[in-house]
């Protein structure tokens, strides 16, 4: 796959990196070397593990001309609950974002598009009251400027320190993609590892089609928390991607390095 | 049954048997008790105010899970007449913690569904604790969707501590049940009334919590998550649950305060489950009270109202805009 320019997150590094750096494959072990493992788009040359990316990452490597949207939006406490200032400052610090969700305009293949990809770098890409916003904002704005919606997950679901506001963000996002249906607009739902909970039993769920990457965790309920609860054992495999495949719950798995061009030719199938 | 009181109620139960006690003797030996028994019951109030005065978030969450608290058919049953309840999602089976179905409030012709617990172990596991699974939700979204093309306005009770969590519940799509469920309600040109009789958790409950007016019966409790659940992320405790149960804001005087629900009703002095009649007194007159008002909109006027109640709520920084958060009141 041939990057963009904007791609430079993961580039600029291949100058900088020795070429004598490794870096472990947690699902095979096998040393990679770290050059060939960002020029692969972090993934497994051995196994096709594919790694997280954060939200710069994926939107980089997905698209062209991102320019991000809503950047100023900040959260706040509403419950004032204990730790969660903290938490998430800390979060900030690592990510250098005001929250876990980033969103904006980008082209795919000269398409002018809406797209918002979340980080889990950032309390596990949780849904917060600006995680929410940002996402109806995104579909509220590509309803008025008739560019197709693209959203790429990586998230543990709904933000539980902000409480009910949280859980209101279900509602409201899962109302803004029935907006975005009234009109010809295809939304096209990324769901990358994992993809669980509150989020994936809203708008992430509600994509025209829904792509997975490969071995990505996507569910609702988690699969220790169903273990523990009914005194189970789960296959590994368990809500994978290929799980849900199987189970009629996705349309397509497509490893990283086909992805963007998957994407283009899904919306020039519905659009041109 | 002792086991059937809450630890909470104990004062109150010790002065009913009290009660009884006298009354029972006041028969057999035939004499008048009349006021020493009045005397009791003026107490019994006494300190059925005190203790309901006063509950902690935690107690809220306990008369939610009371085992003697009215569930969805209780109400249908005192509220409603002609209840024709409808069953399955024409797909995959039909889950009997939702309920779903037409009667007839207060002469008008309405859909309700809700979720359904069970009172035995064994009603407990075919209604699955009221935890919808994704045939649940479809089937109510099938019944929902009828509503709308018949113009019948629609009643949804809430009582649930999540969505089914099983791995049948997942291999069938319960992420998608959920919010498919949320996308239909958005679209729906009928009145939706919400109300949280008893528990209200997280994505089982948001399901089928997107309404026109959202209410809550007072000692109910609405959570993004379960106190338990959430002691145990957090703290790996569930134990803890007491103590969270505060920091999550989850009663009807919160949710009110936070903007989420218009409303709350109140229960009869010990809870709903003291008075069932009283409770569905109050809850039938607040239903009609909202659909009057709802009834007076155009379809266009109500999808717009109803995506508009949502899309204000959420607690956020926005130099855009001059008040400081979207949100209605801070907390
Ligand atoms: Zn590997």
């Amino acid at each position: 796959m041939v990057m963009s320019p904007e791609a430079a997150p993961v580039a600029a590094r291949l100058e900088e990196i020795p070429a004598n750096l490794v870096t472990k494959c947690p699902s095979c072990n096998t040393m990679l070397v770290t050059k060939d493992w960002l020029r692969d788009l972090k993934t497994c040359a051995r196994c096709s593990h594919h790694f997280r990316l954060g939200a710069r990452e994926r939107i980089a490597i997905l698209t062209e001309n991102f320019e991000e949207w809503d950047a100023e939006l900040a959260p706040r406490d509403p419950l004032q609950f204990p730790e969660y200032l903290p938490k998430r400052n800390a979060a900030q610090i690592k990510t250098g974002a005001k929250d876990s969700m980033l969103s904006g305009a980008a082209t795919i293949e000269n398409r002018p598009i809406a797209i918002a990809a979340s980080d889990f770098d950032f309390m596990g890409g949780s849904m917060g009251s600006v995680f929410g916003e940002k996402i109806t904002r995104l579909f509220e704005r590509a309803l008025d400027e008739k560019r197709p919606v693209l959203t790429a997950t990586s998230t543990g679901g709904a933000r539980m320190q902000e409480g009910l506001m949280s859980l209101m963000q279900m509602a409201k996002t899962s109302a803004a993609v029935a907006r975005l249906r009234e009109e010809r607009l295809p939304f096209i739902s990324i769901l990358t590892d994992p993809s669980m909970a509150g989020v994936q039993a809203s708008f992430a769920s509600l994509g025209d089609v829904l792509v997975a990457e490969p071995g990505a965790m996507i569910g609702f309920t988690g699969a220790r928390v169903i273990e523990q609860n009914l005194r189970i054992k789960l296959p590994k495999d368990f809500q994978s991607a290929e799980f849900q495949m199987a189970h009629g719950q996705i349309d397509m798995i497509v490893p990283r390095a086909k992805l963007k061009e998957s994407l283009a030719q899904l919306l020039s199938l519905l659009l041109d | 049954m002792l086991s059937r009181w809450l630890h909470l109620e104990q004062p109150i139960v010790d002065i009913e048997e009290q009660i009884d006690e006298i009354k029972r003797l006041a028969a057999t030996e035939n004499l008048d008790q009349s006021t020493k028994i009045n005397r009791l019951e003026e107490r019994k109030r006494d300190v059925m105010r005190r203790i309901f005065s006063d509950l902690s978030p935690w107690e809220r969450v306990q008369m939610a899970r009371h085992p003697k608290r009215p569930y969805s058919l209780d109400y249908i049953g005192a509220l409603c007449s002609d209840w024709v309840e409808l069953h399955g999602d024409r797909a995959f089976g039909d889950d009997g913690a939702i309920v779903a179905g037409f009667a007839r409030l207060n002469g008008r012709s309405v859909a309700v569904i809700g979720n359904q617990k069970g009172r035995d172990t064994k009603e407990r596991q075919l209604r699955n604790f009221g935890q919808p699974s994704p045939e649940g939700l479809r089937k109510a979204g099938r019944v929902m969707e009828m509503a709308a093309r018949f113009g019948r306005p629609i009643i949804s009770l809430i009582d649930t501590q999540g969505a089914a969590c099983s791995p049948a519940a997942e291999e069938r799509g319960i992420s998608e049940a959920i919010a498919h469920s949320q996308l239909l309600m958005s679209r729906l040109k009928v009145p939706i009334i919400v109300v949280i009789i008893g528990e209200g958790c997280s994505g089982g409950a948001i399901a089928t919590a997107l309404g026109d007016r959202v209410l809550m019966l007072e000692h109910a409790y609405y959570s993004v998550i379960s106190p338990e659940a959430c002691a145990s992320i957090l703290f790996r405790d569930p134990a803890r649950a007491a103590e969270v149960s505060g920091q999550l804001k989850i009663t009807a005087d919160d949710a009110l305060r936070l903007g989420v629900i218009e409303e709350i009703i109140p229960e009869p002095l010990g809870g709903a489950h003291r008075d069932l009649k009283g409770m569905s007194a109050a809850l039938g007159a607040a239903i009609e009270k909202h659909l009057s008002a709802l009834e007076a909109l155009s379809p266009e006027e109500l999808l717009e109202g109803r995506y508009q109640r949502f899309r204000k709520l959420g607690d956020l920084d926005d130099p855009q805009v001059a008040t400081a958060h979207l949100n209605g009141t801070p907390v």
